[in-house]
């Protein structure tokens, strides 16, 4: 061999040793880790759904011939009420359900996986822990509120199918249920609400996983004691309660930032979205002293998730 | 360039020195036993090692400071500690979709074909399988990874002699070549004095031994002498004497061999008499102190 050849062979001599890197995909797989292992993100929400549908298709088929007599000489207006409410429940229900699996999952998320020391397994593994932290934030930012959209479409799809056939063997019109209920306005608010709350809500989930990845036992006492302690101490202290109202603030003032609550309603549709003012919130200081808050919160997260091994 | 290089590495834990600027050189293709009583300072080194935790002194890994650039490090560096880490409440075959989806250098056939030798269903949960099976679910994970450095942090630790020796063998056989390079720690020292290359005692934080297993066979010798040549042995100065079936076994550190073997039958020790010899030594003077 020449020296020349030497010389060009030195580079194709050093290539296997440059291994081949296959391209992966971290994030997405972080977050389906998170649904193998938090089943009940999707479970609950179904299970609820099941409930209501349930409950009301045995309430429907009780229905006395007075109400249904009732029903069937109201206005269009009263009729459109009338309608609304099993759905508003059935929605209601639903997000509520998602609600509480976010607080549970973000309470348990960072420290579960310390105290069944599988941190380690997740750790000798290249997945950076920002990552990690955001693959976790997106269960009750995307994950849930995606969920709850869907389960309740689903849910309000079967309820139509239901009401088409039940409807009739009451002498009422098939389409009195759709009708009230046009598709794509309450797809439309659906996803209005779901989005001004997650926003929203943003801090808390931020606030809750600090709380699960910094506390070794009692994560649930660490995120609502000391807040509420504190509320207690402002009350007795100076006879105030500033704290209590801004958690309050937190906890439901989405609805009358992003909602046009004066604006009377439109025609006899229950789902009006006249009232929604996303205007209103985009500019509303606590949306956006809201997220900053988040940021900063989930930043610690990040940071505090790089120094945690198991408990 | 070494594998895994320190300098004055330190880490405190409050008042607690946990590991008192060691000194650490691993060459590329090297299997080295970390071996040191509990508290030692094991742990807190090859957690240093691994990114896990923060630390004072200069350390490098790969080339990489692992408390930097953990996740980088990671395509590299594979690391198995006890058996309980996988999660309990995932399945196999999640176990192998998640490792695929998220290791740039894992073959996905390599370790479906080593879980076939094995009892495991892909349809199992961690959470029931046997707690040798356990580790060689991990195992299978590990080896399927085209990786530069294998960290074992007791990977045996209450499995049975079976899985032990299968682990080891595993190893050594179908894993370890020359451009890998492990660092193992363990109580069962003798499970490991066949594979190791090198050899490092830590006692409370400091290095108190550093060699290759070549200059551990030339250095250390063990004469079991009959009564009536042990004084004469102990004017060699041994490091270490016991009793055994009334003979006296003494442990010489750099004394000749042809010497010794005027005194009796002369052999190489096990890593774990010269460790009871070395640590014992070293721990007298500390005895009621927190290990």
């Amino acid at each position: 061999m020449s020296p020349q050849e030497i010389v060009n062979g030195a580079p194709t001599d050093s290539a296997p040793l440059d291994r081949m890197l296959r391209t992966t995909r971290p994030f997405y797989w972080s977050v389906r880790r998170e649904i193998w292992e938090n089943r009940s993100i999707y479970i609950a929400p179904l299970a609820v759904a099941g409930v209501v549908l349930f409950g009301l298709l045995v309430g429907a088929s009780r229905l006395p011939a007075r109400a249904v007599h009732m029903i069937s000489t109201l206005d269009p207006v009263k009729q459109g009420e009338a309608m609304s409410i099993p759905f508003a429940m059935a929605a209601g229900a639903i997000m509520v359900t998602a609600f509480i699996v976010a607080v549970f999952y973000c309470l348990g998320t960072l420290q579960s996986e310390r105290r069944d020391r599988s941190i380690l397994f997740w750790k000798s593994l290249p997945v950076s822990d920002v990552t990690t932290v955001m693959a976790k934030a997106a269960v009750p930012l995307v994950i849930l509120p995606v969920i709850a959209l869907v389960v309740i479409l689903a849910t309000l799809l079967i309820m139509f199918v239901a009401s088409a056939i039940l409807l009739p063997m009451h002498g009422l019109p098939p389409t009195l249920l759709i009708s009230n209920f046009p598709i794509g306005p309450v797809t439309v608010e659906l996803v209005y609400v779901l989005v001004i709350f997650t926003l929203w809500h943003a801090p808390i989930w931020a606030w809750l996983m600090l709380v699960s990845g910094w506390a070794r036992r009692a994560t649930f006492l660490w995120a609502f004691g000391p807040p509420l302690a504190l509320c207690v101490f402002e009350k007795l202290a100076f006879n105030t309660s500033y704290l209590l109202s801004l958690l309050h603030y937190r906890l439901t003032g989405a609805v009358s930032e992003a909602f046009d609550i004066n604006t009377a309603m439109h025609g006899n549709m229950p789902i009006d979205l006249h009232q929604l003012d996303p205007l209103k919130f985009m500019f509303a200081p606590g949306l956006w002293v809201g997220l900053m808050v988040a940021a900063a919160l989930f930043a610690g997260v990040v940071w505090q998730r790089r120094y945690r091994t198991s408990i | 360039m070494a594998c895994i290089e320190a300098h004055g590495l330190r880490k405190a834990f409050g008042d607690t020195v946990a590991l008192d600027s060691i000194n650490l050189q691993v060459e590329t293709g090297r299997i080295l036993g970390l071996i040191g009583p509990n508290g030692a300072g094991k742990t807190t080194a090859l957690n240093a090692i691994l990114g896990l935790s923060s630390y004072d002194g200069d350390l490098k890994v790969l080339g990489r400071d692992p408390w930097r650039d953990r996740d980088a490090l990671m395509r590299d560096v594979c690391f198995i500690a006890d058996v309980a880490v996988l999660p309990r409440w995932m399945k196999v075959s999640q176990a192998l979709d998640y490792v695929d989806g998220v290791h740039p250098r894992f073959d996905r056939a390599k370790a479906e074909a080593f879980l076939a030798k094995t009892d495991i269903k892909s349809t199992s949960l961690v959470r029931a399988l046997s707690k040798g099976m356990v580790t060689q679910l991990h195992l299978a994970l590990i080896m399927a990874i085209d990786a530069k450095l294998l960290v074992l942090d007791e990977p045996t630790l209450g499995l049975d002699i079976l899985y032990r020796k299968e682990f080891y063998d595993t190893l050594l056989n179908d894993y370890f070549d020359h451009s890998r390079t492990i660092v193992v720690t363990t109580h069962q020292v003798e499970e490991v004095q066949h594979i190791l290359t090198d050899l490092m005692f830590l006692n409370r934080g400091r290095v108190v031994l550093d060699c290759s297993m070549e200059v551990f066979e030339q250095r250390y010798a063990e004469v079991m002498v009959t009564a009536d040549k042990v004084a004469e042995a102990r004017l060699l100065g041994p490091l270490h004497e016991r009793q055994v079936f009334g003979r006296s076994i003494l442990l010489f550190d750099g004394v000749d061999r042809k010497r010794l073997a005027a005194l009796g039958e002369v052999r190489t020790p096990s890593i774990a008499d010269l460790f009871v010899a070395v640590i014992g030594a070293d721990a007298v003077p500390a005895k009621g102190e927190a290990a």
